[in-house]
């Protein structure tokens, strides 16, 4: 089986054939500019992770939200799980940039930690 | 006070940034309460990866800003409107809560950005209906505001913000039905087609526009459908959708109403011809930013602010700066284009956008190759050269992309 994806590494974008077994195991992957696409396209086949970028509601702040980012890339297919686990997350003002939320969010490694800082309201 | 700059977003905030460091009295007026402009409310990462060699978000890139430029108060004035600017006595009229006060600086850097395109500007029937929204005025509610626009969405354009917008209001709960794009490829970065639509199942309809809006008040649903190669729409592709929301990234236009009546403004950027000091034609008059011209990253909006407030710094401690000496003209598949000019003095670099997609393609200046591009290059990725060499460049040098086989 192939299967097709862009290459994001770089803004070139190559379009990447990734041949597959029956298995899921990878044969051969053509479209390549650079051996950055090949590392690209095994962690796609085989553990796809992601930055998550979000918002966390605020209590008693100068603003009612408060952006965040998990500091390291999760696992793509437990992207809706974490969304869930974090829309039902409340912090306390005052916060700071960088101060970490969650502390290895839901076992995978990453924490969850705010790019904004959030003053306390008067 | 020496420098005076008006706007407080990246670009803005940069050049107070360089014109604090080298050493003159530098204000910045600012229109909104805070600093850091649409930075503020773009939450996703990306931004950085130039001039900090890091990937942060919008807020953080700000904060960074902010931490750079050191004592906020003294540099900053909030909710400071400019009324007019006197290009002759070289006056600037502005109205606050401390009323109209009139500034006389010694150098200006127009830092305005751009604005969104609303979707009335596409002409399409149907009634106004509340639930329209264009994707920035939509990101700043959902992000800073905490309110979703409503439960069932189309996106119109794919551009950047309307692709990040699809995977936010995704995240956030809304049903993301689609995006419709009337040209035949993605407007934004490839990077954010893959990770904002593939990564959460939301369609992308490439050469599809909304043929027409439903709803008295409040939009009941939109009909969709495909349009030709002259983006003509074709009868029989009609498609029914129901929506209560539209977010459309339809574009940005530069901010430049407050000069644009006696600068040199270059119709294709839609801003102010600039050299590569970022001046206008007006010589105590710099510009940088999205007014200048629209960019893609952040990085380079902040470059170009570093650049003004460094030569306006200079031109304010009344240091004589070189003059111009070289002019780019456009050839052949040149859009977006900056600067127009230069001195020949300095390395600098060119931004570039060509006018179609092209699989491979080389830069020529006035019969000269100056580089070539062995993948695709595309509008909706503006290219970066360094000039550093002008030895045999002509005083017009014609710029040309040509696609080769
Ligand atoms: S394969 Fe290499 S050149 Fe191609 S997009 Fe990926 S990183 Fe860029």
């Amino acid at each position: 089986m192939d299967k097709k994806m862009t290459c994001i590494s770089c803004p070139i974008g190559c379009e990447l054939t990734v041949q597959l077994d029956e298995n899921g195991k990878i044969l051969k992957i053509e479209g390549n500019r650079c051996p950055r696409g090949v590392e690209y396209a095994t962690h796609e086949i085989i553990d796809p992770k992601r930055v998550l970028t979000i918002s966390v509601k605020v209590e008693n702040g100068v603003m009612e939200l408060a952006s965040a980012k998990t500091d390291k890339p999760v696992p793509k297919n437990r992207l809706n799980e974490i969304i869930d686990f974090i829309k039902k997350l409340k912090i306390e003002a005052p916060i700071k940039r960088g101060d970490v939320i969650v502390e290895d969010i839901l076992g995978t490694g990453a924490n969850l930690v705010v790019t904004r800082t959030v003053k306390k309201r008067n | 006070m020496d420098v005076l700059v008006i706007g407080g977003g990246a670009a803005g905030l940069a050049a107070a940034i360089e014109a604090k460091n080298m050493g003159v009295k530098v204000l910045l007026l600012e229109r909104d309460r805070s600093t850091g402009g649409v930075l503020n409310q773009c939450i996703h990462n990306g931004f950085g990866l130039h001039v900090f060699k890091k990937e942060l978000t919008g807020p953080e890139f700000m904060e960074y800003l902010w931490e750079e430029l050191g004592d906020l108060d003294e540099v900053i004035r909030s909710n400071y409107t400019v009324l007019k600017i006197d290009h002759i006595n070289r006056e600037v009229f502005t109205l606050s809560e401390e009323g109209i006060i009139v500034f006389e600086p010694k150098a200006l850097i127009m830092a305005t950005g751009a604005r969104e395109r609303s979707l009335n500007s596409l002409r399409i029937p149907g009634a106004r209906v509340t639930g329209v929204y264009t994707a920035g005025v939509a990101q700043k509610m959902v992000n800073i505001y905490n309110r979703l626009p409503g439960k069932r969405v189309l996106i119109i354009g794919s551009g950047d913000i309307g692709l990040i917008m699809a995977r936010r209001l995704k995240i956030e709960g809304m049903d993301v039905v689609g995006v419709v794009e009337i040209m035949p490829e993605p407007g934004g970065l490839i990077r954010n087609v893959v990770q904002c639509l593939e990564d959460f199942n939301i369609p992308l309809w490439l050469s599809h526009t909304v043929f027409e809006i439903h709803g008295n008040e409040r939009l009941e649903g939109v009909t969709i459908g495909k349009v030709d190669e002259n983006l003509n729409m074709i009868p029989g592709t009609e498609k029914y959708i129901k929506v209560d929301t539209l977010v459309a990234s339809v574009g940005l236009i530069p901010q430049n109403e407050l000069i644009e009546n006696f600068v040199d403004v270059d119709q294709v950027n839609r801003g102010p011809v600039i050299d590569d000091f970022m001046r206008t034609s007006v010589e105590w008059i710099f510009a940088a930013g999205n007014n200048v011209a629209i960019h893609d990253l952040v990085d380079f909006v902040y470059e170009e602010g570093k650049i003004a407030g460094k030569f306006a710094a200079l031109y304010a401690l009344g240091e004589k700066l070189p003059e111009v000496k070289y002019e780019f003209k456009r050839g052949k598949n040149v859009g977006v284009m900056l600067p127009q000019r230069f001195t020949g003095t300095q390395p600098f670099k060119m931004y570039l956008r060509p006018r179609k997609s092209m699989s491979k393609s080389e830069v020529i200046f006035s019969g000269k190759t100056i580089r070539k591009f062995g993948w695709k290059i595309r509008p909706s990725e503006m290219i970066d050269l360094k000039i550093t060499n002008f030895e045999q460049l002509p005083k017009e040098v014609i710029v040309e992309v040509n696609e080769i086989g």
